[in-house]
Formats: C-alpha cells, sequence, structure tokens
C-alpha cells in the first residue's frame, strides 16, 4: 500500500474516528464525508466511544497475504453503540468462544506488516471482549 | 554530599492520572524448565505475560495511555508531551510516541520522543516530564515505561523477561491524585546487562554481579532520597522496587528496611515477570490502585549500567474517583490464558520462517 494511503487513515484507523452529520446527529463510520441517512454534507469529526458488540462473525483460517501470520483469526461485523455497523478483526478471543451479541471494545493493534518484515508496521482498531470495568462509571455500557 | 541532590521542582507537581497493560498470554517457568532443563531449575518467577501476535510497545502503550487519560479526567490536546521508554521499540528507525500521540489524540501540538535508558528509561521520563510541568513550560506530559522483552531460549533470563508497563500523566499538585514530592538520581557505568546493535537478544553478566549493580544502586537511590527528606521506611505505606526476579526486590526492601507486607501490593514479577521499563511503575499502578489518601509511596527504578531513580509520592483525595475509572492493574492480570512453549515459541517470533 502506498505510504500517502496510510497517512489519510491514520485517525479512523488508530482512534476510531468518523464524522457526525451536523443536520440529523447521524454517526458516520468509515467516514465519507456524505450523510448516508440524510444525504446532506457532513465532514465534522466524531470520536467514537469504541463500545459495541457482535452482529455476525467468521473465522478466517486462509488469510490474505500480510494477514496470514496471524491466521486463524476471527471477523465480525461490530453494531456500534452509536449505530454504525463496522466491519472489525476480533482479537484476545478465541474463534470458539466469539457470540453474537458478545460486547466488545475497541483497541489499536498491529493489522500486518506492509509487504515483509521491512515495510511500515500498520496499526488499526481490532475489537475484544469488554473487559470487566465499574459499572457506575460506563452507564452506557 | 553536595546539596540540591534532590530533584524538586519549583512548582509543584504530582500524577494527574495513571494507567497499566499487561497482555493476557501467560507461560509459566515451569514450562520454559521443562523445555530447557528437564524441569530441573529454580524458578525465579511463577510466570510471566506474553504479548499476542498482534501486540508491541506501540499498541500496548496506546491502551496504558487510554487508561491514564481515563483517570486522569483530561483532555488528550492538554498534553504537551508524550515521552515512551523502553528497551523493545518496535521500530530501530521511527518513533513510538508519535504512533500513540496520535492514537490517543493528542497531536499536533505535543513534545513526542522515544527514550531507551535500560529499565529505567519509563522513570527518567517521569523525571523529565516533573521538570517539563514544574517549570511552568507546561501542564501537562505523559511519561511511559513499556516494554516486550525477549530473553534467549534457554536462558536464565527467558524465565522472567515480560511483556507489560504503565502510563503516567504528569500535572500539577493540585489537580492530581497523589503528589511527587520529589526524586533523586544515582547512576553510575556499572553494566550487567547490554545487547548490541543487530543483537535480537541481550548477553547479561554471571549471578554474582547483583551487589554491584542492582543492590548498590536501588538501596543508594532509596537511601539518599530517605536520608535528605528525613524519612525512614516506617514513615511509608507502601514501598515498590524494580523487580527483575522475585527475590531481588524482596532482600533490596529487607536491607532497607521494609516490611515484607509494605511491598505485597506492588510486587507483580512473580506472576507477570520482569517488564523492564514497565517494572517498578506497573507496581506502583497496583498500589495506587487500591491505597488510601494520605499514604506515602516510596517508587525506586533500576536499570542495569543506568543507575536507579527513587520517588518521594503521597497519595492525595482524589485517588477515590479516579482509581476506578479505568481497569485496575490486577484485573489485566487476572484475565489469564496461560500457554505452552510452542504457542509462545510462535507469539514471540522465535520461530524462523526462512
Ligand atoms: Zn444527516
Amino acid at each position: 500500500m502506498e505510504i500517502p494511503r496510510h497517512w489519510r487513515l491514520k485517525k479512523q484507523r488508530y482512534g476510531l474516528v468518523g464524522e457526525v452529520c451536523p443536520h440529523c446527529d447521524y454517526k458516520i463510520f468509515p467516514p465519507r464525508d456524505v450523510c448516508p441517512n440524510c444525504g446532506d454534507e457532513a465532514k465534522d469529526l466524531f470520536t467514537f466511544s469504541g463500545k459495541g458488540q457482535v452482529y455476525s462473525f467468521t473465522t478466517i483460517y486462509e488469510a490474505p497475504t500480510g494477514y496470514d501470520s496471524s491466521a486463524p483469526y476471527t471477523v465480525a461485523l461490530v453494531k456500534l453503540d452509536e449505530g454504525p455497523i463496522i466491519t472489525a478483526q476480533l482479537t484476545d478471543v478465541e474463534g470458539s468462544s466469539v457470540e453474537i451479541g458478545m460486547p466488545v471494545e475497541m483497541v489499536t493493534r498491529k493489522m500486518r506488516d506492509d509487504g515483509d518484515e521491512r515495510g511500515i508496521l500498520v496499526y488499526s482498531y481490532k475489537f475484544r471482549p469488554s473487559l470487566l470495568v465499574p459499572q457506575a462509571h460506563h452507564p452506557a455500557g | 554530599m553536595p546539596n540540591n541532590t534532590l530533584l524538586k521542582p519549583t512548582r509543584p507537581v504530582g500524577i494527574i492520572g495513571y494507567g497499566a497493560y499487561v497482555p493476557r498470554y501467560r507461560i509459566p517457568a515451569r514450562e520454559i524448565a521443562r523445555v530447557w532443563a528437564g524441569g530441573k531449575a529454580a524458578l525465579p518467577v511463577k510466570e510471566k505475560a506474553v504479548p499476542g501476535l498482534d501486540e508491541d510497545v506501540i499498541t500496548m502503550s496506546i491502551e496504558a495511555a487510554r487508561n491514564a487519560l481515563a483517570r486522569g479526567q483530561i483532555q488528550p490536546s492538554d498534553l504537551r508531551a508524550i515521552w515512551v521508554g523502553s528497551e523493545s521499540h518496535p521500530y530501530a528507525v521511527k518513533p513510538t510516541s508519535t504512533v500513540v500521540a496520535e492514537a490517543i489524540g493528542a497531536v499536533p501540538h505535543v513534545q513526542a520522543g522515544d527514550w531507551e535508558f535500560a529499565c529505567k528509561a519509563g522513570t527518567e521520563a517521569m523525571v523529565a516530564a516533573m521538570g517539563f510541568v514544574g517549570s511552568g513550560m507546561a501542564d501537562y506530559a505523559m511519561a511511559i515505561g513499556m516494554d516486550t522483552a525477549q530473553g534467549k531460549p534457554g536462558d536464565a533470563l527467558e524465565y522472567t523477561a515480560a511483556a507489560g508497563g504503565a502510563a503516567f500523566i504528569i500535572g500539577p499538585a493540585e489537580n492530581s491524585l497523589a503528589t511527587i514530592n520529589c526524586s533523586y538520581s544515582y547512576v553510575t557505568d556499572t553494566p550487567d546487562f547490554w545487547r548490541r546493535e543487530y543483537q535480537k537478544y541481550p548477553e547479561h553478566g554471571v549471578r554474582f554481579t547483583g551487589e554491584p549493580a542492582y543492590f548498590q544502586h536501588i538501596t543508594s537511590s532509596s537511601k539518599t532520597l530517605m536520608e535528605e527528606l528525613g524519612t525512614t521506611a516506617k514513615d511509608y505505606q507502601w514501598a515498590v522496587f524494580h523487580q527483575p526476579n522475585t527475590k531481588f526486590p524482596q532482600r533490596a526492601a529487607q536491607m532497607l528496611g521494609f516490611t515484607p507486607e509494605q511491598i505485597a501490593p506492588g510486587l507483580l514479577v512473580p506472576v507477570i515477570g520482569n517488564t523492564y521499563s514497565g517494572a517498578s511503575i506497573i507496581g506502583l499502578t497496583a498500589i495506587l490502585d487500591i491505597a488510601k489518601p494520605g499514604d506515602r509511596i516510596l517508587l525506586a527504578s533500576f536499570g542495569s549500567g543506568a543507575g536507579s531513580d527513587a520517588f518521594d509520592i503521597t497519595v492525595t483525595d482524589k485517588i477515590s474517583v479516579r482509581a476506578g475509572l479505568a481497569t485496575k492493574t490486577q484485573d489485566y492480570i487476572a484475565r489469564r490464558i496461560e500457554i505452552d512453549y510452542a504457542t509462545y515459541a510462535r507469539y514471540r517470533g522465535k520461530i524462523t520462517m526462512k
């Protein structure tokens, strides 16, 4: 992948930064500058909480180049608490223990080596089973 | 002794927020002994923490930093420095700290820097942050000590070299969950552990180097700090020392007059291993997790051929709310998946593919 593309994607990849529509408050991820809900322009940045749940999932045994060193791994559709459903790798979990509806949270992890051991390391969001944190401080969770 | 050996900023400073990180995988020391010593070896720890395939010092620092921000209740854009101390930065050339700063949303109005100073790179960054804030140059600075340490397969270090660490936001004392009253650094060139460029695994001296290296430095830093402050071990509720194995910090504590109870909550090496730049300061996070307002803490780091930094810390009433705002260190430790040597060898890249 070209280096400038990594630069453009870093905010959404590292910190789950998407957009919020200033007209209808719809939360957008990945950012696309146009609200899929009302069709108006939506360029205001919005940082997602990273909390969500597993909507569906599948385990990958034959991984594409660049990802093969971490196979097998599980990819899920994650429904974020703020609304959008996104595709992401799950981590810190055995494929056999993943369930639909499982609460997950975003972490930033190494996604792959770009090319080989000489290339740039690509970091991005993944989701893991939510750690137990005191309920009082996460009323939405 | 010259005057002014203690490092004490003119503007009082303290810890605003803190965060730990320990990966979930554990390899028991007996499993390493099974593979390399026919099961017959003195075990320096019970088990050690091993990072997953997608973890490194960058990802682990990001999580610890997010925990520190959650506890500190400040905006990432309030930070004027992100300093990451480690012996295992993922790149030989390209900073760790910029990725961390970007991921937590602290860019672009920020200092960023990677520190490398044996096992005390993390506390070295904390002292610098004290100066940065204490001089009035900035209100908030983040210091991180994090490592994914590697030992040569079968070497004594392989039993303990582990992954984990902690992040601290240093800021004005009035907004602190613990004030840092002062620090003191004791530094000489007495190397007993090193790694040359392009070498994957470190070399180390034999057992007797513990005396002139670890014990000499860590007791000198702690003793001088206490002498200059007019305190003794009895004035502290808790103490935490660099912990390369279980016995060294226990003996250092005893030499300085601390009881086993005083070091118990911060002595994590038996269950997570030696986290190098993270070792003493992740112990401090476990203490802060259970500390009460008014508790006084002695922290002393050590790095081979680098020296020792000692800190005098007093917990404030802000601890009561903030300690609960992020995952506690013992909860990370309890999140435990045991792996065998083969899985460990894969996770740590010890299997050569070409
Ligand atoms: Zn809209």
